[in-house]
């Protein structure tokens, strides 16, 4: 059954939702959010990347021959990252020193490869477009609240825009390990868990 | 046959677009991350050292080459004048190559602050020399011509030693270039 370009655009943001739904791309998820602010950065660079990736390859369908279409995508995917990666530099480089290696590995992101194969290379422009800006924002999203429950735990703030608010009172000692690497992996454990629960409700 | 010429073209096509595109983006935005890596870089150390300029020193800046190595001076305009820049020298530490910032009037050739922007020390050992400003504010007042030796950190004789030479290593560079620099501060009025 068809789907219409609004429900293209909503599957990212729930029945989708690639971290949780997919759980693909979860190097950057795990490395990456120690902060609600680094999780949104990190997050639009995606997305900016997968609505560009999904349009050109959704554009230039009809003419990628389909034996060589993974290298065309890497190529179109590989521009993209590169152009993120340079704007960040230019426009917001404290944010760029904290992400930084993960903003290149973008391009290896099995996310933006997997929506270029599965979908753009299928469908049209609007929706690979619709298809791109729904999962991209369900990514954020997803790396938002993450970041969100392990920077509340974990140091007792909220970063937005490079000031940290104290949320939690400061004489609750945080719970470090929350924002070091084996927390990320609990913590996404627990929101899976909490999603399915949701769901099966 | 067709087939493969059709995929050697598409690619190449491809390749060449994207290949222009990102380097017409990187002409745009070099500049533009070149300041930035300044400000975020050695933006501290050079505030610092020219507090209380009217000017933004990190705009106001020029390349001199020396030895076949660019340097960048930072202007410093005070009461309207540019007399005083700040520069960029390398000392030998402990860990690898120490980043210092020095500021020099010209006008009477004296060191107005030394501050470290980059370095690779131990932490907590060499690293003070970047935390603790009281090691590199013995610099101040000493004038360019006539360097000498200041006390060393305790236990981080190395890194002491790396800052030295690299101070001294400056004043050469700066003295050999001085000429220069007042022909390139007449721009900044």
């Amino acid at each position: 059954m068809a789907k219409t370009l609004v429900q293209e655009f909503t599957k990212g943001l729930w029945e989708e939702i690639p971290p949780f739904r997919l759980v693909l791309g979860l190097c950057p998820v795990l490395a990456v959010t120690k902060t609600v602010e680094n999780g949104i950065g990190m997050g639009v660079a995606t997305t900016f990347v997968l609505v560009g990736s999904n349009f050109f390859v959704s554009l230039l369908r009809k003419f990628i021959p389909s034996k060589v279409r993974i290298a065309c995508f890497i190529i179109i995917i590989a521009t993209f990252v590169t152009l993120v990666e340079l704007l960040m530099q230019a426009f917001t480089y404290p944010l760029f020193l904290k992400l930084g290696i993960f903003i290149p590995l973008i391009v290896v992101n099995c996310i933006v490869l997997g929506r270029s194969e599965a979908f753009a290379f299928k469908n049209g422009i609007a929706r690979s477009l619709a298809d791109g800006l729904g999962i991209g924002i369900g990514f954020t999203l997803a790396l938002a609240a993450l970041g969100a429950v392990r920077e509340l735990l974990g140091a007792g703030t909220l970063t937005f825009w490079e000031t940290p608010i104290q949320i939690l009172s400061p004489t609750i000692q945080p719970f470090t390990f929350m924002i070091e690497a084996p927390g990320a992996f609990v913590c996404l454990g627990l929101m899976l868990c909490l999603m399915n629960l949701v769901e099966s409700k | 046959m067709r087939e493969m010429i059709n995929m050697i073209v598409v690619l190449t096509i491809l390749g060449a677009v994207s290949g222009g595109l990102l380097a017409a983006t990187k002409d745009w935005t070099d500049p533009k991350i070149e300041y930035q890596q300044l400000t975020f870089v050695k933006g501290p150390a050079i505030k610092t050292i020219l507090e209380g300029a009217s000017n933004d020193p990190i705009v106001d800046r020029f390349k001199i080459s020396h030895e076949g190595v660019d340097s960048s001076f930072f202007v410093g305009i005070f009461n309207g004048e540019a007399s005083t820049v700040a520069f960029e020298g390398l000392g030998k530490g402990f860990g690898g190559d120490i980043g210092l910032m020095m500021g020099v009037n010209l006008v009477d050739d004296t060191i107005i602050g030394v501050g470290v922007t980059t370095h690779s020390e131990t932490p907590g050992i060499g690293s003070k020399a970047k935390t603790d400003p009281s090691f590199t504010n013995q610099f101040k007042g000493m004038k360019m011509t006539a360097i000498a030796n200041v006390d060393a950190m305790s236990g981080a004789t190395v890194t002491s030693n790396g800052i030295n030479g690299g101070v001294a290593a400056a004043s050469k560079m700066y003295q050999s270039l001085k000429p220069q620099i007042l022909e390139q501060l007449k721009a900044f009025k």
